[in-house]
């Protein structure tokens, strides 16, 4: 890890757990606005991660950011920061000026719409900045917002260049919803864990018995396989650019996915009764787990879309098209 | 627990292209039945033409008929090996784990009696840890070598041992002193390299469920071995056979072992598409290319010295599930009365081999449990 995203992945995840952990968590299910907690990211000046250093952001690698959403998806993600990561990504790399404030990125239903600043609507290769118009709040099982949000008075619109294709919004998306994934996996088998180690029945905690440590280790499997998904799409976006990546961040999807799965089944089954109960803090996490498979792409979508890929290419192109992907690295 | 991808090494493109022109000449009869196979199929002539193509030992100093790559180029060999379903197994377990414990463990005799002749790909070798009473829990094993005035004397059985009746040497992993009372029974135990034309050495081959005979029972009687068939330290054989545990479990023979049938299965799907094929492909697809990543990382680590022991057994969990689920997947897709000959006598091939994944070179079972002991369970 470089030196700079140590120290950001640090500040981030101080941030966040100094905001409140799991109580920030149920006040965004009860439908207020993180302000302090989004008063600290934006004074790091996370919003403008993704943004160039020469439009006047961080100029973070992609590879940084997805370290960062790891971070936020270990708390849960309790504030639209990716998203407005992302949508500055593509203002900035469309020639528009990046505005203050929490950006609503209309990928799809607006993630904490009713609290955006300004609406970024990505549309092929275009992207164009609104003001928010009506708002019709609803939210997807995590209770996180997902407002329908109509565009008013257009501000600026821009071509997105090639490096960023015409589905920059769908893939930022997905690798941001799979690197999240990865954050609250690892969260969750991290207290699952401590859970078996705590619990006990028959005389001894109930990690001891091996019908519970071969599940444990059986989605550990998952959560690195995700997280490895995770680092070969941000690295693939590093090298060629969001459109260029696309095979690696529908495998990082459907992995995410399909973990999320197995993870969350898993670790409701270590803690049994208690983990479904509201006060417990599992269910913030498992329910966001459900929530962001169905965002940025389902495993179903990715998976016909390389499918029919490898399909149509032949069998005998699969293997050579997979290591014709590799990054390569310098003599 | 670390995965970190390493970049390709250089010129792995060059390598790539110059491993499929020599594998689409070498391959050319190779039957279904040869690519499901895989690691388990053995050629010596394809091995001594591998070898020959300085393709074996390729990490290992030149003094000792080694290339002087790094280990991801050695991976890149490897890959594209298993991914055309070579019949690699008369040279696998010897560039794989055999030649590196010499390497690193051995004398200089040992080693430049017997490496040169692995990178060649005419010495094979053969893996001597299970017994009748010891599988899972390999400590309980019971062979004994005792000192004698001229060296040691061998006794006992070992059982399951790929390719004993085809190969010329056996690392074996044997008791020379008793463990100590009360003590670790990781104690008094050695490795040997033991000549397997030597006398007093009894091979039976076990036909296994598809019929043929790959494994065997490997019986010592009074074997006289000489000083310096010890490998390493007396005493130390514990360590000695687990340290290499890393680089047997996380290279891509642990996921790529059923692979020619993807390949084979989506030609039969394009000749005869079947509704919904794409999303199952592209899972399967999702899923290789992340166990290539994992596998690769690992691969990173061990080249920069590092040991990692637990990710190497979680990449060879993984990879096992996605191998052995990968015939089923493709059967399902593709009848088996409808598919192509060269597709059904594969899938046939791999019901027979499948089970066995999960087992050699530690059962799933056992791996999950050094997973768990590492995440703080147990
Ligand atoms: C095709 C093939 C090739 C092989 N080649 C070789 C070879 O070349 N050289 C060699 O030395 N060996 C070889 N083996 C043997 C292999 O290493 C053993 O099969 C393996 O270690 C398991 O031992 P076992 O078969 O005695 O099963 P057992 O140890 O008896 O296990 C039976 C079942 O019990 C489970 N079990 C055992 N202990 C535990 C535990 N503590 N907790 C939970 N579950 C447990 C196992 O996971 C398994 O499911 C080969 C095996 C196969 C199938």
């Amino acid at each position: 890890m470089s030196e700079l995203r140590s120290i950001l992945v640090e500040q981030v995840e101080r941030l966040v757990a100094d905001a409140g952990g799991v109580a920030v968590l149920r006040m965004v299910e009860a439908g207020e606005w993180p302000a302090t907690l989004w008063a600290g990211l934006e004074q790091q000046g996370l919003n403008l991660a993704l943004v160039p250093e020469e439009s006047g952001g961080v100029g973070l690698s992609w590879g940084d950011a997805a370290a960062i959403w790891l971070v936020l998806g270990r708390h849960g993600a309790p504030a639209p920061i990716a998203e407005t990561m992302l949508a500055a990504a593509l203002l900035s790399a469309a020639g528009i000026e990046v505005p203050e404030g929490p950006l609503g990125l209309a990928q799809g239903a607006v993630p904490f719409g009713r609290h955006a600043a300004r609406l970024v609507v990505p549309k092929g290769a275009c992207v164009a900045l609104h003001a928010p118009g009506e708002c019709v709040p609803a939210e997807n099982i995590g209770r996180e917002p997902r407002d329908a949000v109509t565009a008013e008075d257009r501000i600026a619109r821009g071509q997105l260049p090639n490096l960023f294709g015409p589905r920059a919004g769908l893939l930022g998306l997905a690798l941001i919803r799979a690197a999240l994934i990865a954050g609250a996996l690892e969260r969750i088998l991290a207290l699952a864990v401590d859970w078996a180690n705590t619990r006990k029945q028959f005389g001894r905690a109930i990690g001891k018995f091996q019908a519970v440590q071969q599940q444990l280790a059986a989605m550990a499997g998952e959560v690195a396989a995700v997280h490895v998904a995770v680092h070969q799409a941000a690295r693939a976006v590093d090298a060629r650019g969001l459109a260029e990546a696309s095979f690696e961040i529908g495998c990082a999807k459907i992995v995410a996915g399909e973990a999320a799965t197995m993870g969350a089944a898993t670790v409701h089954q270590v803690f049994a009764a208690i983990g479904i109960t509201e006060d417990h803090e599992l269910h913030h996490f498992t329910r966001r787990l459900w929530s962001w498979r169905e965002e940025g792409g389902t495993e179903r979508f990715w998976a016909a879309e390389i499918g029919r890929a490898a399909l149509t290419r032949g069998g005998a192109s699969l293997w050579p098209d997979m290591t014709a992907r590799d990054a390569q690295g310098v003599e | 627990m670390r995965f970190d991808l390493p970049d390709a090494p250089p010129h792995a493109e060059a390598l790539r292209r110059e491993l499929r022109d020599f594998l689409a000449d070498a391959g050319q009869d190779w039957t279904p039945e040869i690519r499901a196979r895989s690691w388990m199929g053995f050629d010596r002539g394809f091995s001594r033409a591998v070898g020959a193509r300085g393709w074996i030992g390729m990490t290992w100093p030149a003094a000792y008929g080694g290339g002087e790559k790094s280990g991801l180029e050695r991976i890149v060999v490897l890959e594209e090996m298993l991914a055309a379903g070579a019949p690699v197994g008369a040279h696998w377990i010897g560039d794989r784990q055999s030649g590196p414990l010499i390497l690193r463990l051995g004398t200089e005799e040992q080693r430049t009696r017997i490496l040169p002749g692995i990178a060649r790909g005419e010495l094979a070798f053969c893996i001597g840890l299970s017994e009748p009473e010891a599988g899972s829990d390999l400590a309980n094993l019971r062979t004994k070598c005792e000192r004698t005035p001229n060296g040691w004397k061998l006794n006992g059985r070992k059982i399951w041992t790929t390719f004993a009746h085809k190969s010329d040497y056996m690392i074996a992993l044997v008791r020379t002193s008793p463990a100590p009372e009360g003590g670790s029974r990781h104690a008094g135990l050695s490795q040997f390299l033991v000549d397997l034309r030597l006398s007093g050495i009894s091979i039976r081959p076990i036909r296994d469920l598809a019929g043929e005979d790959s494994f065997n029972e490997v019986t010592f009687d009074d074997v006289m071995l000489r000083p310096d068939d010890l490998l390493g330290e007396e005493g130390a054989g514990w360590a000695q056979a687990t340290s290499e545990l890393a680089f047997e479990r996380s290279g891509p023979d642990r996921y790529l072992s059923s692979y020619p049938a993807l390949a084979a299965g989506i030609d039969a799907l394009n000749a005869a598409p079947s509704p919904g094929a794409e999303v199952t492909i592209g899972r399967m697809v999702a899923r290789l290319n992340t166990l290539r990543g994992m596998s690769l990382s690992v691969g990173g680590m061990l080249e920069r010295g590092e040991a990692p022991a637990v990710e190497a057994a979680l990449v060879k969990d993984a990879g096992n599930v996605f191998e052995q689920a990968l015939p089923e997947q493709i059967r399902n897709l593709v009848d088996p009365a409808d598919s192509p000959e060269g597709l059904r006598r594969m899938l046939a091939s791999l019901a027979q081999l499948a089970p066995t994944f999960s087992l050699r070179g530690g059962t799933r079972e056992i791996l999950r449990g050094i997973i768990a002991r590492d995440m703080g369970l147990r």
